[in-house]
């Protein structure tokens, strides 16, 4: 037998999370116990998870590599594959291959304050770093969290943002896009970018690490730009369309640059050298 | 190794075939059928097509087929097996009458296949092929290998690499490789020692029409410019072009259910398709036509030289044949490389 790379490790979905409307977390093991002692992974990459039958998805690993022994995904129900993977239920097997990718220089970080900003579906793969940092929470200055969705309903990982809320090593601010507001809620309410400049944070040795859709990235980065944060201090994850994740199906080039192999995770001094093409 | 040459006499062709032939070997060579001619397989060799100037489907298919079987998985009561292609079951395969824009093409798709991962089904399947290059004596308006580092001659990508030496004359057979050496040993009768030959008198006459250097540095400046509207207007996204390409390599991973069991294959994919970089959001970074059409040019003349080294186009024409909106890639690298800043 050969080592074949498109070959997914078979995983068994042990818990599924209703996180949103259309938008399920799962927590998948490794069947095939070599493979899981095998397997390791670093915050920011990602995966193809397939169905068999119906075809593979591209996410980044939700879970922080702290916590071994499982990997989780986050998605939304939106497409042929993601709609199949929303039918699976608990205990049943679908496959996943990875890590592929490059990851947040969490090492380098140390000693920092960090500031996650992140927008709607695009906290899963910060959830990652986020966990990665707290369970090493000794090893970071503050630690702050912006997270905000187009409604109440929408916000992720809802146990999670209680959890941060109640932590008193974290700094937590919820936002919900004007409009999205329950009557009964007690976070801002306005776009991530008006709120990231409302509480702006400081930008003395920190880190900055946003993720979110292309239009919130675009109206943020000037936002952290005027609080002092520079270039090489600002990390996000592009999300383009991929089949293989390794560099060969031609998609996810931004100009020159394969998000595949070269990302996901850029700076934005790395995405300012790159052709408006994301 | 020393390039060893040869005299194969013109009526010495068939018996090699006839002999490789004897020897179980299977042979891809170019047919023609339904007013195309395609690489397949030949049993006879008065099935091969002559007088061509082009196959209308480049050779690609026998390291890339157009539809590759990853895997094959089946479900039962208790859960799901999945098996991987056999290395060991790849054929070998003589590919016959290539012409050197498609035995050049193989070294850049393989660039493509091997950076970083090395793509094991590819290798394999490429490591089983024998190239036998024909050398072009005609060639038409469309095509340019000599504006892209090639020529109608060129032996790159060859194992032999035969030339004939005029209208009715023998073949002039340059042994390149091992491989080669193997096929010449099955028959060596039939390769005479060759004298003194000056190839390049028989060869085509193809002009040089542009720099592919000139057109990659143009290119550099040129990733936001007017021009590839213009270029691409007429553009139907049909993607054509991607197919017909020796060096195109991209490709859509797509499973085929049968009932309970089915394949996960790679099939070719084109970067001219609307569809091909649609986020699941509803956002497309390349969203108009003209945006597709940059991403063609610019792969193949900007990020391939300068993430690979080497370009991804063997100037063999076959995307402005195919076109049906007729757009013409030489007359766009032509523009291209006249653009003044």
């Amino acid at each position: 037998m050969t080592d074949n790379i498109y070959m997914p490790f078979l995983m068994r979905i042990e818990k599924v999370t209703y996180e949103a409307p259309g938008v399920k977390t799962f927590m998948l093991k490794f069947v095939n116990e070599e493979e899981k002692n095998k397997f390791t992974f670093k915050a920011g990459q990602f995966g193809e998870y397939s169905v068999y039958g119906v075809g593979e998805s591209t996410f980044c690993i939700a879970s922080s590599p702290t916590r071994q022994g499982y990997i989780e995904c986050t998605f939304r129900q939106t497409g042929k594959v993601t709609n199949a993977l929303s039918n699976c239920e608990e205990g049943s097997t679908i496959g996943f291959r990875g890590p592929y990718g490059n990851t947040f220089p969490i090492d380098e970080w140390k000693g920092k304050n960090l500031l996650f900003i992140a927008g709607g579906i695009a906290l899963p793969p910060m959830r990652c770093v986020i966990w990665n940092a707290l369970d090493l929470r000794e090893n970071f200055k503050d630690v702050t969290i912006i997270y905000g969705a187009r409604t109440v309903k929408d916000l992720v990982y809802k146990h999670e943002l209680q959890d941060w809320e109640r932590r008193k090593d974290v700094k937590l601010i919820t936002t919900v896009d004007p409009g999205g507001e329950s009557p009964d809620w007690k976070g801002e309410i306005g776009f991530v970018p008006t709120i990231v400049e409302k509480a702006a944070p400081s930008s003395k040795d920190t880190i900055a690490i946003v993720c979110g859709p292309p239009v919130m990235i675009k109206y943020t980065f000037p936002v952290l730009a005027k609080l002092g944060f520079s270039d090489e201090s600002i990390y996000t994850t592009l999300e383009n369309r991929m089949k293989c994740g390794f560099g060969k199906c031609g998609r996810c080039n931004v100009g020159k640059v394969y998000v595949c192999k070269d990302g996901p995770v850029f700076t934005a001094a790395q995405l300012k050298e790159l052709p408006d093409e994301y | 190794m020393n390039i060893d040459k040869h005299i194969v006499r013109k009526d010495s062709l068939e018996k090699l075939f006839d002999i490789l032939k004897q020897n179980s070997k299977t042979i891809y060579a170019p047919a023609s059928k339904n007013g195309k001619i395609s690489f397949g397989e030949a049993e006879k060799f008065s099935e091969i097509a002559a007088g061509y100037i082009q196959t209308t489907q480049s050779s690609k298919e026998v390291a890339f087929p157009r539809t590759e079987k990853l895997l094959a998985y089946s479900k039962n009561s208790e859960g799901i097996s999945a098996k991987g292609i056999n290395i060991s079951e790849i054929p070998e395969i003589i590919l016959w009458g290539v012409r050197p824009c498609d035995t050049t093409g193989i070294g850049e798709l393989s660039a493509i296949f091997n950076w970083d991962y090395k793509d094991e089904i590819y290798n394999s399947r490429l490591s089983n092929v024998t190239v036998l290059g024909f050398s072009c004596s005609k060639a038409d308006d469309y095509c340019f290998c000599t504006s892209v580092g090639g020529n109608p001659g060129n032996t790159e990508g060859s194992d032999i690499l035969f030339t004939q030496l005029g209208e009715d004359g023998d073949y002039f057979a340059e042994i390149l490789t091992e491989k080669g050496s193997v096929v010449v040993s099955l028959a060596s009768g039939l390769f005479e020692k060759a004298g003194e030959t000056k190839k390049e008198k028989f060869l085509a006459d193809v002009p040089v029409r542009f720099k592919r250097e000139e057109v990659r540095e143009k290119l550099d400046k040129f990733f936001e410019s007017e021009h590839w509207v213009e270029q691409s207007l007429k553009c139907l996204g049909c993607g054509a072009c991607a197919y017909v390409c020796p060096t195109c390599a991209c490709f859509d991973i797509q499973d085929e259910a049968h009932g309970k069991s089915g394949l996960r294959v790679r099939c070719w994919d084109s970067c001219g398709f609307s569809l091909f970089t649609l986020h699941t959001s509803g956002h497309n970074p390349r969203e108009v036509q003209s945006q597709r059409w940059r991403q063609r040019i610019m792969h193949k003349f900007s990020y391939m030289p300068e993430r690979l080294s080497v370009y991804g186009c063997t100037g063999c024409g076959r995307c402005s044949r195919a076109c049906p909106a007729d757009m013409n890639i030489l007359e766009h690298l032509i523009s291209i490389q006249e653009i003044t800043v």
